[in-house]
């Protein structure tokens, strides 16, 4: 058979992250301390567990509603309402999706033709360009700037918006930057828009991983509610990657196409994740606040260390990564990386899989123990040590 | 800033002002002080090492007694914990709730000198009524830290 005339050009156009070649190199390698990983290392907390075990005792193995269980729906309608001040009817504006990735994809699918185009802010994370892709849209791209902090500007957008824009992608807190967008960064953007039927996907899946102020949500500003479908989950407040569970609030009349899809390619999100979700949204307040100072100490420690090895290190303010610039080592990002995986077996992300201009930057995560960091550090010291001397 | 203070040097004593400074986002200065308030003020009461003894030497047991003691008129049970606290053998002492009144652990050489501990200077202790040893068999988690190696990390990089 010939696969080549099979499988779609679509599909076999796409091109693989960036990420999963550094996976595969460092799993042939002995000794390997990885910087690259993009998920927490704590467990979900144990309440939230337990609820899973009872859903499964009582034998709660059942699909849901295609939206999700209403008492799940009711709770992140609460939940949205205490932290953005913004209220969603849980009966026809919130979808409860597998992981923040299918709301993501059904956002852009729901909204997206071919030809249309969406603008897309980067560095960012690896999905949005290729789910726009496949749906036929056209992705732009805004290069954000470390000067301007990785955040998206006005002017930026201004430039970039034509007729046929359908769609801004908003991925603050950023992966990999570690961006934020604040209520004062955002206000010229949702101005920018007024007027337009441009719709907006914020993806805030880090929200509650921010360490100088509390996060702000573009949907708390006035006349954005209605042109903003809000992306969130469970994956990273809560160490719940896992167990699968996102979710999308919006205007009825985006997310009931939505829903169609959803239905068709899903049917529902996991049962039993479903109601895990109920409790962590009820009672984890706490174990989030100790996850978001762990990670602020961490957070610190590795922009100090990466300053002082002579990487200039952007703060970040939100999510678990550090995005050193590594330019000073005349080595492209993609050449940084493997060189130190391979010599000193440490790996990090090069910042080109987030984007063409992530080049001469890197992507380090903190999700992980400080004795871990420390050990990496010192790697990463030789590292640049020995490059100097050669 | 105290809580999360405590909780660095509680899992790493050894950690410099300077990079608790940077990680808290405070001054060496503020930290030193913090610490050193801490320490007048008897909150920190030492800095320890956690060993795993088993692989320096095997030569050593450990066992938690169980004391049974009629609280002497006037000072209770305190001056019999304070009596049994000046061995040097005995590293920790706790008075607690239940079936009976004192928990030691205590760290000999063999067993021997465990037995000849109970026997001769626990047992007895004028107010001590019984004794109950229990040795240890395996450390998992000691203050706070894992003694048995953590499980191999599989999280995906993607």
């Amino acid at each position: 058979m010939d696969y080549s005339q099979i499988v779609s050009k679509k599909a076999s156009g796409l091109k693989p992250s960036g990420i999963r070649k550094y996976f595969d190199i460092a799993a042939k390698l002995d000794n390997v301390i990885s910087l690259g990983i993009g998920e927490p290392d704590f467990s979900t907390p144990w309440t939230v567990r337990r609820e899973a075990i009872k859903a499964l005792e009582r034998g709660k193995t059942i699909y849901t509603a295609n939206p999700g269980l209403i008492s799940l729906r009711r709770s992140i309608s609460a939940y949205t309402a205490e932290k953005t001040g913004v209220t969603y009817d849980p009966d026809g504006e919130i979808i409860v999706t597998v992981g923040g990735s299918e709301a993501i994809d059904l956002t852009v699918r729901t909204i997206v033709e071919p030809g249309d185009e969406v603008i897309i802010p980067e560095p960012s994370f690896v999905c949005y360009k290729p789910i726009v892709e496949l749906t036929g849209g056209i992705p732009v791209i805004i290069e954000t700037k470390e000067e301007n902090s990785f955040k998206l500007t006005a002017q930026q957008l201004k430039e970039k918006i034509t007729d046929r824009t359908k769609l801004l992608i908003l991925p603050y807190p950023n992966n990999p930057t570690g961006a934020v967008m604040t209520k004062r960064d955002l206000e010229p953007i949702a101005e920018a828009l007024k007027g337009t039927d441009i719709m907006v996907l914020t993806d805030e899946i880090y929200s509650e991983l921010t360490y100088g102020q509390k996060h702000f949500s573009i949907i708390s500003l006035p006349g954005m509610k209605e042109r903003t479908v809000y992306v969130n989950g469970f994956s990273k407040a809560f160490a719940m990657t896992g167990w699968r569970l996102g979710y999308m609030c919006g205007p009825k009349e985006v997310l009931t196409h939505a829903l169609k899809i959803h239905q068709f390619g899903i049917m529902s999100s996991p049962t039993v994740s479903q109601y895990a979700a109920i409790e962590a949204l009820s009672s984890c307040s706490e174990d989030v606040a100790n996850m978001v100072s762990e990670y602020d100490m961490r957070r610190r420690y590795l922009v100090d260390a990466f300053n002082r090895l002579g990487l200039r290190c952007f703060m970040p303010e939100g999510a678990f990564y550090v995005f050193p610039c590594i330019k000073s080592t005349g080595l492209s990002s993609d050449a940084f990386c493997e060189k130190l995986l391979y010599s000193k077996r440490v790996a990090v992300i090069p910042g080109t899989a987030f984007g063409d201009c992530g080049e001469g930057y890197v992507r380090v995560s903190y999700a992980y123990s400080l004795k871990h960091l420390k050990t990496a550090v010192e790697r990463i010291a030789e590292f640049l040590e020995e490059l100097k001397n050669a | 800033m105290t809580d999360r203070l405590m909780k660095l040097l509680k899992t790493n004593a050894r950690l410099s002002n300077a990079e608790i400074a940077v990680m808290l986002g405070a001054t060496e200065k503020e930290v030193a002080d913090k610490i050193a308030e801490l320490e007048s003020a008897g909150v920190i009461k030492g800095y320890t090492t956690v060993f795993d003894e088993d692989v320096v030497s095997k030569d050593y047991v450990r066992a938690v007694i169980e004391l049974k003691v009629t609280p002497k008129a006037q000072v209770g049970y305190d001056a019999i914990a304070r009596h049994i606290a000046q061995y040097t053998e005995v590293e920790n002492i706790y008075l607690v709730s239940g079936g009976y009144d004192l928990s030691i652990t205590l760290r000999c050489h063999s067993l021997k000198e465990v037995s000849d501990y109970v026997a001769q200077r626990l047992a007895t202790i004028d107010g001590v009524v019984s004794t109950t040893t229990h040795f240890f068999l395996q450390k998992y988690k000691e203050s706070g830290i894992m003694l048995i190696s953590e499980e191999a990390d599989e999280r995906v990089m993607q």
